[in-house]
Parts: structure tokens; C-alpha cells; sequence
């Protein structure tokens, strides 16, 4: 069947793109039992060490089987702020030449350098880690008529989902995602998160009921400076990936997890949503709830359901997203799974457990269990939210005209 | 000679020592079965099996059975095949037929099942959670754009909304069926249940009656090649408009309602004279290309205020593009009809033998809005022998937006499948204009069993959403990742983009 994809504009000299097979778009995911995660954000920009994630995640050992660990630090990286930095995983040489092609011909590259770790008991099999700080080579940029954002995602996806044996870990600017196989607190150590400063960082306990643990499939997932940490299971996984397909996502990664990453890049960066309505179109009010709304208030939570149906996380989750000014935490809309949330000065933290942040906040202001769908937001005071390059134009967009009587904002309502 | 060489289908036995011989058969039969004198005589030929006077015999002496003549063993020549032969020779016509597709195709529907939530991930209890099944139909935007409310909050940016959809409660939809082809108390009932239920029935290719004038926000009003009773008034009191290019049932063909059918309420509503034939044409005369399709949308929607106009097609081969020409030429939805759909009259080769699966052609049409990336563009609306709440799970989980009943909701009103609706003698009193078989359907008694029905249908898709893990129907639609096939074979797998069971 004849299909229209996307323009990419990056051109297909190393024969690494091509069509995967049909059933690749929906790979079989990997199911949760349950998991332990954890988020935590000084509003006012101060710098945390990476040890307060640890501590965090290592009180809440028992969510999860030693099958996957991992942080994300924001703020970690003062020295290169303005370059994107793939933390890369190849799992063997060929990948990582193949990894490498891509970026030379693609980007101009400041520093490539293994990831710094140490010999840890308990972390075995490690692929080969990599970061490189680089940048889109602004020729190359420029002929692919992309955001430099976009540009990224597509190096992402063209990365993850053609190249066997490389994966990227992290990509955003001023951060990266640190996982493994492993208890988090033992990947926290193989990484040396002692010796990184954040001003969030999010954490995560894997317990991986159904297939053995690798070391892309433990979360963080990230895409740009995004980074998603996931407890739970997305139900609505089959439909969330197809509906990402349509604007140029690739779900390769085997699991759920990363469809929560993509759905809020699109929402955020591409079609610029507001945080607060990006978490309402994620995890929906009720109709009953929308029902007894103010009429402005309806219409917009309407139009957000009835255009983001597709795209709605459906199922158990507590989520943390972090991103370059802070975090949300979020809960499905009936609140399938544990999330609990503290506030201590300036400093804003979130866990499956409150044990978690009695381990890291000494004297919480308030503690509360946030009510399905509303989000934990925290901002770093100062850093602009972020509102990447101009919107994308998604295929859709080369529609025939509407004249602007269809586009008001009328709802026939029946009865 | 013989008139004719074939023999009764159905044999009618009457167990005289039971019966009450009370003549009731005699008065419920509209086929003129029986005649009485002092008990009543069943004339075998003319029985359809509609089980009306079995229904309503109140002794239960009554018994249709299928007239087994035994005929050579020919694995060429089925029985069926000779018969029609048989009655071409006799008739040198064409063999009409009502209802839908008879002949054994693989249920596609019948291949596929859906998963369940264990351990891990919690199944929701529909009965103690909501469980949302409310759509809206029509064209989407991409993306919601939104501005400052000047309070801390956000607002929809000017004129940035949706466009004008039509929310439904359920997804779940009335088919079209004409006034005409059926009765004005069949569309009373409809359209009654469609109110109640929150939901539209569609007034098929017959005009509204003014009668239904008080439920014209829950109807869809359509407009076919023949232009049966369609004016500004007409388009402007429907939620929805829907432009009629194919039927699954007659892909490619017009419509034929006799003259018989048309009284003078028929007449009055379709703007024709009374006991003329009403044929559509096969074509729209002004619809010849697909830019001739757009201008038509626009014209509809001009004279409406801009309502949400859809296109139903047959579902046939190439149907993805064809879907993808009429989203892209402003249609708000893409009405599919698979070939086992219903129909009033029909000609039996073409109902029989032309068109594709529905489950197909939901699939293939899903995908290729999406790999155009127009899929919010439009609602897809399937049907074509929804059978159950499985049926339309199923559908819905392939992609489709909404499902639309036709015969399932004439069977909610006594049909029993005879297939001679063509014939206008309809003993339950559904397709048909004679005054004393349309009384016997009592819109507010009609209108109950419809709206039981749905509401059946709809406890049960909340159940099996509840056992999937999800709380609302959206999360459902195009998620054939809940979806496993068994016993299909590899490339309808991949048409489908479902997996087989055990993957």
C-alpha cells in the first residue's frame, strides 16, 4: 500500500534508512509489575548532588527486582549548556562506528568521551557507553528546512530504530539520562552521579515481571530534554503509537514507557500546549466532570479530549517528567498507582513512597497525595519555559482549506 | 407444463388437535399464507419463515420447517444455484432480495479476539468506575491552540475549537433506511430511541417526515442520487449531513423503491408522485470526479451553517484511497458499509457477490488517513452486519470512530431475516406501507426495545473495556494492539495489523 511519510530532509547516503516491517511499528511491550520512582526540584535553581536521587530510590529498594535503574539530572552539564549530548549505548563496536557515521556527517561534534563509571557489584554486561556534545552541522540544518529540535528527533528515531545494537539514552541539552540493569542505587553508583549537580533529577526502580531487563528498557525514557520516569502500565499503548506514527514518532524501544516521552514532546514543543493542559489532555477529566464546568472552561476541555483522544494515557501510571525548568508529576485519572508528593523550602520532590522523601527532606513544609490527573508541577524560578523552535508542520497540515465558519469553536450537542 | 419447477421452501405444520383455530395466523400472515375454513390452510409457497403467526399463535401450534427435498450430491452445483436457474427460466428477470449478504464468507469478525488485563495491570470494574463511551463525530484539528483567559488560566483562541461535531453517547449510530423502504412507525422508533439514547439515527435516501421535525437534532439527514426529499429546510434541520454514494449492500448500484410503496405520506416526504417507482440513479448525475464530491460537501455545507457532512461508501476494492479523496475533500466523516450490509431491495447477484469485508476496510481506510496523517479529520462510521457489542469492540479497536445498526435494529423490532423486505408484505410491519401491517409497529414499543438494545450493547462494550484496563472508548479506537487473530492468514494479519494469538 502506497504510503506518504513525513519529510525529512536528511538524506539517505549511509543506506540507514528504509521501511521496518509493518508489525515493528507496534512492538510487543514489556509489561511492569510495579516500579518506584521519585522527583526532585529546587525551584529557587539550587544545585543538588546526584546522591539525594540515590537515597531517594535506594529507600524504595523493594519496588523493584534489580532488572533496571536509572536517573535523569538536569543541569548537569554548566560547561556545555547549549549543545544537545547523546548518551549512547552500543552493544558492540559496529554499532557505535555506525552511531558515530551518522554523527560526523550530520553534526559537528565538540567532545566524544566514554561515560564516566566505576566497577560496581551487582552491574554486569554493560554495553559500551558513550557521550558525545555536539551540534546540527548548520548546512546540513539548514538544507533539511527543520528545527534544530527536530533535527534531533529525527536523529533519535533514525538512530533507534535502524542502527541494531545502538540506542540513545539521552539527548537533551544540559542533561542526561543515567540506566541500567541493576538497582538504582547500584547504577547510581556505576555512574558516579556523586560527582554531577542538578537542579532536578528524576529517578526510577524497575520491576520488569515478563522479560529480562536491558539496558535501554530501563527508564528514564527521554527524547530531547525531556526524560519520563514510569510507573504503571499505559493500557492505551496500541493506540497512543499509532497516533504518534502520524506525526513522525517511531515506537521501537519495546515498551510502554516511551510513548508517555513522545506524546509530551508533541504536546509541548510541537504544538505548544501549556504544561497544565498538556497533563489534561494526557490523563482527561471525566466527561462528567467537564459537564459541570464553566462554559469557557468546557469548551476547551472538550476540544482537548475530542482532539487528543488518541493520544490520552489510558491505564495505571504515575509518571515524573523532568525537563530544562522543572518537573510534573502525574497520575492516570483515577489513580491506579502511588504518588505522593512533598514541599520543603524551595524544593519540591515526589515518590511512590513517602519514605522516599522523609530519606532526602528533613523537614517537609507539606505532604500530600495529589488527586488522580492533577499535576505536581515545579519550576525552576528564572528558566524560561521552554518553547523549542517554530511548530512543526505535521503531514496533516496540507489539508484542503476550511473557511473559518468550520473552524469556530461550535459544538452541536445533542439532546 | 409446470408453471413452475420449484418447490416450497419452508413447509408449515399445524398441529390441529392444539389448535385453537381462532384465524389469528390467518390475520398476522402477510404474505397470505393461510386461508380459513373452519381451521386454517397454510399455503407452503408463499412462507418466508418471518415466524410472525408462530409468534402470535396463541395455542404454539404452529411449526415452520425447512422442505428438505433431497437432490443429487453436486459439489459444483449447490441446490441454491439450480434453483435460480430454475426461476431465471421462469422469469427472465433479475432476482431481488432484501437484507444482507447470505452466502458463507469468513467472518473476519469471527477470527479476531480481544486481550485482558491480568496481574499486572488492573482490570477496571465498570460497575463501581466510570467507564466514558461519549464521541464526538466530525472533522478535528491537529492540534488545540489556546490563549491567556487574563485569570491564570487558558481559553480556546478565537475561532481555534473543533469544528462542529455532533457528540454521540454511545458510539454507536442508526443506519440509514429510508422512509419508504420502511415505515413511518419504524422511523418514529428510531428516531424516539436515538433521542433518548443521546445518539442520531439517518433518515436513508427517503426524506424526513414532519413527523420527525421534534428529533431533528439526533438524525442525520441524507442526500442520495435521487434527491428524495431534500431542500434547504430539509438540510438545515439534520445534525448532520450525509452524502450517499455507495450502499455495501448494492456497491455501485442505485435504489429501487416500487410504486407500491409509495403512498401519499411516502410521496409527500420524498417530493415525488404517488405510486411512481423512485429510482436513484447508480451515479450522482453531478458527482463524476472527486472535485465534483468536493463542490457538493461545500454546497451542503453552505446551505446548513456549516453542519458536519459525511460520505458513505461501499466498502470495495481500493477503499483507502477512495477514503483518503473524500476526507481531503472536506468530508467531517467517512461512512463505511462492508458487503454483508442490509438493504431493502437489492438485486441478489450484486448483494451476494460484489464488495469486501468490512473488517478490511476499516483497516486499510485507518491506516492510510493515518499514514497521510488526516485521520483527525474525519470520523470513520462502520458498518455493514454489526452483529453484536463484540462486532462493534472489534471495529472500533480496527478504527473505527462509531459503528452504525440497520438490521440488528430492525431485528430489535421483530425482523426475523425473511430478506422480503422488496416485497412490501413485511408481517411485522417494518418494510412495508400497508396501513394494516405498519400498525402493528407502536413507535414508543419500538422505541424501547431500541433503546434496550444500546443500552445492552453499550453495558457490555463498558465491560470490555473495563477488562482491557481502559475507561474510556477512545482508548480503544485503533488500538489493534488489543486485538490477536486465529486462524487468519498472514497477509490479512498485516492488512489488519494484527498480530496473530501467541505473539
Amino acid at each position: 500500500m502506497p504510503t506518504t511519510r513525513p519529510q525529512t530532509g536528511l538524506t539517505d547516503d549511509l543506506g540507514l534508512f528504509g521501511e521496518r516491517p509493518r508489525y515493528a511499528e507496534e512492538a510487543s511491550y514489556k509489561i511492569h509489575g510495579g516500579c518506584g520512582l521519585m522527583g526532585i526540584c529546587d525551584e529557587s535553581g539550587t544545585l543538588m548532588s546526584g546522591v539525594e536521587a540515590i537515597k531517594a530510590m535506594a529507600v524504595q529498594r523493594d519496588r523493584g527486582n534489580g532488572l533496571g535503574g536509572g536517573f535523569a539530572g538536569y543541569g548537569i552539564y554548566p560547561e556545555f549548556p547549549d549543545h544537545y549530548c547523546f548518551h549512547m549505548m552500543f552493544h558492540d563496536v559496529k554499532a557505535k562506528e555506525e552511531a558515530e557515521a551518522v554523527f560526523d556527517r550530520y553534526f559537528v561534534v565538540d567532545l566524544a568521551e566514554p561515560m564516566p563509571t566505576r566497577a560496581v557489584k551487582g552491574i554486569s554486561d554493560a554495553p559500551v557507553l558513550w557521550r558525545y556534545f555536539l551540534q546540527p552541522d548548520p548546512h546540513k540544518l539548514e538544507n533539511s528546512e527543520m528545527s534544530a529540535d527536530d533535527y534531533i528527533v529525527h536523529t533519535v528515531m533514525l538512530i533507534n530504530s535502524t542502527i541494531d545494537g545502538a540506542f540513545v539514552a539521552s539527548s537533551g541539552k544540559n542533561m542526561g539520562a543515567f540506566k541500567g540493569v541493576g538497582f538504582p542505587e547500584e547504577i547510581g553508583h556505576y555512574y558516579l552521579l556523586e560527582e554531577y549537580e542538578g537542579h532536578t533529577w528524576t529517578g526510577h526502580n524497575r520491576f520488569p515481571t515478563n522479560t529480562p531487563g536491558w539496558w535501554g528498557g530501563a527508564h528514564p525514557f527521554t527524547l530531547l530534554d525531556w526524560s519520563i520516569v514510569h510507573n504503571g502500565e499505559i493500557s492505551s499503548y496500541g493506540i497512543n503509537s499509532r497516533y504518534l506514527e502520524a506525526f513522525g514518532y517511531k515506537c521501537t524501544l519495546g515498551t510502554d514507557t516511551e510513548v508517555a516521552a513522545y506524546l509530551f514532546d508533541l504536546l509541548l514543543r510541537r504544538h505548544k500546549l501549556p504544561l497544565e493542559l498538556a497533563c489534561k489532555a494526557l490523563a482527561s477529566p471525566l466527561w462528567s466532570e467537564i459537564d459541570r464546568m464553566e462554559p469557557e472552561e468546557a469548551a476547551l476541555m472538550r476540544s482537548l479530549r475530542a482532539v487528543y483522544g488518541p493520544a490520552m494515557l489510558n491505564g495505571p501510571f504515575a509518571i515524573v517528567l523532568g525537563f530544562n525548568g522543572g518537573m510534573v508529576a502525574l497520575n492516570d485519572r483515577i489513580k491506579l498507582r502511588p504518588l505522593v508528593a512533598a514541599r520543603q523550602g524551595t524544593r519540591i520532590m515526589v515518590a511512590s513512597e513517602e519514605s522516599a522523601m522523609r530519606e532526602v527532606l528533613d523537614a517537609p513544609d507539606a505532604v500530600w497525595a495529589p488527586k488522580a490527573g492533577e499535576p505536581v508541577i515545579a519550576r525552576v524560578k528564572g528558566m524560561e519555559w521552554p518553547i523549542h523552535g517554530d511548530l512543526h508542520l505535521s503531514p496533516g497540515e496540507v489539508s484542503c482549506a476550511v473557511t473559518g465558519v468550520a473552524d469556530a469553536c461550535e459544538i452541536v450537542e445533542v439532546g | 407444463m409446470p408453471t413452475t419447477l420449484i418447490q416450497p421452501e419452508f413447509l408449515v405444520e399445524i398441529d390441529y388437535d392444539k389448535c385453537h383455530k381462532c384465524g389469528r395466523c390467518v390475520q398476522q400472515c402477510g404474505w397470505g399464507v393461510y386461508s380459513f375454513n373452519e381451521r386454517p390452510f397454510p399455503d407452503d409457497t408463499k412462507c418466508r419463515a418471518c415466524h410472525r403467526c408462530v409468534t402470535y399463535c396463541p395455542a404454539h401450534c404452529i411449526k415452520i420447517k425447512k422442505n428438505d427435498l433431497a437432490l443429487r450430491d453436486n459439489a459444483n452445483w449447490s441446490a441454491e444455484q439450480r434453483k435460480n436457474v430454475w426461476r431465471q427460466a421462469e422469469s427472465g428477470g433479475v432476482m431481488l432480495t432484501g437484507m444482507g449478504n447470505d452466502k458463507f464468507y469468513q467472518s473476519v469478525f469471527d477470527h479476531l479476539v480481544l486481550d485482558a488485563c491480568q496481574v499486572t495491570n488492573p482490570s477496571i470494574d465498570p460497575l463501581r468506575e466510570p467507564m466514558e463511551l461519549r464521541t464526538y463525530l466530525g472533522r478535528k484539528p491537529d492540534s488545540v491552540e489556546v490563549e491567556s483567559d487574563g485569570k491564570g488560566g487558558y481559553r480556546l483562541k478565537e475561532g481555534a475549537g473543533i469544528a462542529k461535531n455532533v457528540k454521540l453517547d454511545a458510539p454507536i449510530i442508526f443506519s440509514p433506511m429510508s422512509y419508504g423502504s420502511v415505515s413511518l412507525n419504524v422511523h418514529k422508533s428510531l428516531a424516539m430511541a436515538a433521542e433518548r439514547l443521546g445518539i442520531l439515527m439517518n433518515t436513508g435516501e427517503g426524506g424526513l417526515h414532519a413527523d420527525l421535525y421534534p428529533y431533528q437534532d439526533n438524525v442525520i439527514v441524507q442526500v442520495a442520487s435521487g434527491r428524495f426529499g431534500v431542500n434547504p429546510e430539509y438540510l438545515q434541520r439534520g445534525a448532520a449531513i450525509e452524502i450517499k454514494v455507495g450502499q455495501g449492500a448494492k456497491p455501485g448500484i442505485g435504489g429501487h423503491l416500487p410504486g407500491e410503496k409509495i403512498n401519499k405520506e411516502v410521496s409527500t416526504t420524498r417530493m415525488i408522485p404517488q405510486g411512481s417507482d423512485a429510482i436513484s440513479p447508480a451515479p450522482h448525475h453531478d458527482i463524476y470526479s472527486i472535485e465534483d464530491l468536493r463542490q457538493l460537501i461545500y454546497s451542503l455545507k453552505e446551505a446548513s451553517g456549516y453542519k458536519p457532512v459525511g460520505v458513505k461508501i461501499a466498502a470495495v476494492h481500493n477503499v483507502g484511497a477512495i477514503a483518503s479523496g473524500i476526507v481531503r475533500a472536506g468530508a467531517d466523516y467517512v461512512y463505511l458499509d462492508g458487503f454483508k450490509g442490509g438493504t431493502g431491495a437489492a438485486p441478489a447477484i450484486i448483494r451476494d457477490h460484489i464488495g469486501i469485508p468490512l473488517e478490511i476496510a476499516i483497516a486499510v481506510v485507518d491506516q492510510r488517513l493515518r499514514d497521510e496523517g488526516i485521520r483527525n479529520q474525519a470520523s470513520i462510521i462502520a458498518a455493514g452486519s454489526i452483529r453484536s457489542s463484540a462486532d462493534m469492540a472489534k471495529a472500533i479497536a480496527l478504527g473505527a470512530d462509531v459503528v452504525a445498526i440497520g438490521s440488528a435494529s430492525l431485528m430489535a423490532l421483530g425482523c426475523h431475516l425473511c430478506q422480503g423486505c422488496h416485497t412490501g408484505c413485511c408481517s411485522w410491519g417494518l418494510t412495508t406501507q400497508k396501513a394494516e401491517l405498519t400498525r402493528r409497529v407502536d413507535p414508543e414499543w419500538g422505541a424501547e426495545r431500541l433503546t434496550n438494545l444500546v443500552h445492552a450493547w453499550s453495558h457490555e462494550l463498558q465491560e470490555i473495556l473495563g477488562a482491557l484496563g481502559v475507561n474510556a472508548v477512545e482508548s480503544l479506537r485503533g488500538s489493534r494492539e488489543r486485538l490477536r487473530a486465529v486462524g487468519l492468514d498472514a497477509q490479512t494479519c498485516e492488512i489488519l495489523g494484527v498480530k496473530p494469538a501467541g505473539l
